[in-house]
């Protein structure tokens, strides 16, 4: 075991010189000294690092650093001190995890999390500790909604804004009525409603829901409904493995080609290796697509393949604007992260230049972002076009 | 729905129920007769998938890969139980438990070290890969019907085994009274180690034939774990009609409840557990 350093005279005089040598480096740049005061900003990013959700965890943190890199490794002239807690993706552990951080760790800022139940949990206890909070990714509505706060932000999505644009896409084709379908949980009954709003304020007429108990894959029966039906399409929400069996059930229940798939973009995202042809064809809309062909996206595409070895996702993106809206609010204070009313002021202010596309926050703190109509080709989900230019969430239930 | 899709529907639910049964059946054995409370059943189910997948993937068959896989999960089985649940026929069931909830932790961290933790897909074999068509708009993969054939013969055989031979006599002897079975000369540690290692394979092999049908995913196994245990307890414990009675119910009552009734889909199986327990607490065909 290690002793406890004591106070020697060496140590006390190597110290003694580091505070006179930041004295004479202070008086000659006093800004320079008032940061050293600050000491390093910490950054606690609790994420899902194992589990069904830790790619989608590593993809954010890895987002979020490069960010930070391509500032020197700084926010606001500040170094960073990261704290990491896993999620776990577990609802009922968020508050101990989110408190580790506020409490015990005294962070400045946390970033988190994938999982929407444990975005709410986060919430409870940072709503109360007033805590700067960015989200890059869970879709809860009432994070921007009834439960929003001033301190909270997200770099990401709403649930009903992945679907909403699919009504004007749906009539455009001239599908004039639909079945939707996907998983009995919160996100899944947001997502239908978004969709529902859209389609119906087009002249759409949403034929029936259709829900299955999550987080079960057995899918045949409402497809067989679905045939028993006959809807101009089908709009499905489904992510990762649920995902990938759906794609191959409605291909092998003879459905594929007959009655048109559309979803939110989750349904084909990360899953593409995975269902051989049966994705072909499938439109879905979301806040990011590949082949946008920008600048801003190309350069970070190159950047991350180049630092990380591995090709970004939608889920790096948005770590990567937490990053970018972070060092926003902190420019907007020259890094003084203690003028709270400043860094939120200078992040509703800030217009994010995101590979997605740049895009600006809503009065709620939910990203206001031009939603893509994607198509599957191969292994991509090409772009085919806008699907809704700057698309915001309405924020029901917003008071703050 | 008219009548075609009543019969089409149908189907499904005996489909599924047939698949249900497939799945629980290792659970049946290793639960149902020799009394252990196996919580990593759907561990080995999602090894069995994982298995399909890695050796289907390097020697192009689906048929090559189970053939490959099936004598390695019986190894594994054999494994396990000389190793660690051999020592726990004697305890309480809070001891097997524990284990075997540690077993889980372990698998699907072994999972996530070999394998990794994306989502993958199994090819449906080219002879199964087509589909019949019904009506208009619908087809009925033929690989699901093949499945369900591999349930029936797996039923009949598993019956055959536990009702109607010397050694599944000897394992129903050994449920019972393990210490007067003994005594009679009979070598009951291998029978446990032969029938727990039957179990293990059978799950494993659920999870390999229905690897083209659900896609392999990270936590597969957690998601058949409970399903597994509805089998079991409305069937009736060590009962394998009991089993099949209940799985057939199950699909049934899963997908008509779907379809009529979606928005408590999700409670149905559970409240038909409840009633089948308030009428019947030792399960369906099980012993009082």
């Amino acid at each position: 075991m290690q002793k406890k350093s004591t106070y020697d005279r060496r140590g006390f005089l190597l110290g003694s010189t580091a505070i006179v040598g930041a004295t004479a480096a202070g008086t000659l740049l006093p800004t320079g000294a008032a940061l050293a005061q600050q000491g390093k900003l910490k950054v606690g990013l609790m994420l899902p690092y194992t589990g069904t959700f830790a790619q989608l965890g590593v993809a954010i943190t890895n987002g979020f650093k490069l960010a930070v890199e391509e500032r020197g490794g700084k926010l606001g002239g500040r170094e960073i001190e990261y704290f990491t807690v896993d999620d776990e993706s577990n609802p009922a552990k968020a508050p101990e995890n989110v408190n580790k951080l506020v409490q015990r760790d005294k962070v400045d800022v946390v970033i988190g999390t994938v999982h929407s139940g444990v975005v709410m949990g986060m919430a409870k206890v940072l709503k109360e500790s007033g805590t700067l909070w960015i989200n890059p990714n869970g879709g809860a509505g009432a994070m921007t909604g009834a439960a929003c706060a001033p301190n909270f932000f997200r770099t990401s999505f709403s649930n009903w804004q992945t679907t909403h644009a699919l009504g004007k896409v749906l009539k455009a084709k001239g599908h004039k009525n639909a079945v939707f379908i996907t998983w009995k949980y919160a996100a899944g009954e947001e997502m239908m409603e978004g969709f529902k709003e859209g389609f119906e304020k087009e002249g759409g007429k949403l034929t029936k829901e259709l829900y299955v108990p999550f987080p079960q894959v057995e899918f045949q029966a409402l497809l067989t409904e679905i045939a028993s039906i006959k809807p101009d399409a089908v709009v499905a929400f489904f992510a990762g493995g649920g995902a990938a069996k759906f794609l191959k059930d409605y291909q092998a229940a003879g459905l594929k080609g007959k009655i048109p798939l559309y979803g939110s973009g989750f349904l084909t995202d990360g899953v593409l290796e995975a269902v051989g042809d049966a994705g072909e064809g499938v439109e879905t809309t979301l806040h990011y697509a590949d082949g946008l062909d920008t600048k801003k996206d190309k350069a970070f595409r190159l950047a991350y393949a180049k630092t990380f070895k591995l090709q970004p996702d939608v889920y790096a993106v948005q770590g990567y604007d937490a990053g970018q809206l972070l060092a926003a609010g902190l420019d907007g204070v020259k890094g003084n992260v203690g003028n709270k009313v400043g860094v939120i002021k200078a992040m509703e202010a800030a217009k994010i230049d995101s590979p997605r596309g740049a895009w600006t926050l809503s009065k709620a703190h939910n990203p206001v972002q031009d939603m893509y109509l994607r198509k599957v080709v191969g292994k991509e989900n090409k772009v085919q076009g806008v699907a809704w230019k700057a698309l915001a969430d309405p924020a029901r239930g917003c008071k703050a | 729905m008219d009548f075609a899709f009543f019969l089409i529907q149908l189907l499904n639910g005996l489909q599924y129920g047939l698949l249900l049964f497939l799945v629980a059946s290792g659970l049946t054995l290793v639960f149902g007769i020799m009394g252990i409370i196996n919580l990593a059943h759907g561990s080995f189910y999602m090894v069995g998938a994982y298995l399909a997948w890695s050796l289907s993937s390097m020697t192009g068959s689906l048929t090559a890969a189970i053939l490959l896989a099936v004598p390695l999960t019986v190894i594994l089985g054999m494994g396990l139980e000389r190793l660690l649940f051999r020592h726990l026929y004697q305890r309480d069931h809070l001891y097997q438990v524990l284990l075997t909830y540690g077993l889980i932790l372990v698998f699907e961290e072994l999972r996530s070290i070999i394998w990794g933790d994306d989502v993958h897909g199994v090819a449906v074999p080219a002879l199964l890969n087509a589909s019949i068509p019904l009506t208009e708009n619908l087809s009925y993969p033929v690989y699901r019907l093949a499945i369900s054939g591999v349930c029936l013969l797996l039923a009949a055989a598993l019956y055959f085994l536990i009702q109607k031979t010397r050694l599944g006599m000897m394992i129903r002897a050994g449920a019972s009274n393990r210490d007067m079975v003994q005594s009679l000369g009979i070598d009951i540690k291998l029978i446990y180690t032969l029938v727990f290692a039957l179990g293990v394979a059978l799950a494993a092999f659920a999870g390999m034939i229905n690897a083209p049908l659900s896609s392999v995913t990270p936590n597969m196994g957690s998601q058949v774990l409970i399903i597994c245990f509805v089998v079991v307890v409305i069937g009736g414990i060590g009962s394998v009609k009991g089993a099949m009675a209940a799985s057939l119910m199950i699909g049934l009552a899963e997908t008509f409840g779907q379809v009529l009734v979606p928005e408590v889909a999700g409670m149905i199986v559970y409240v038909l557990m409840a009633i089948v327990l308030v009428w019947r607490p030792e399960g369906l065909f099980g012993r009082t």
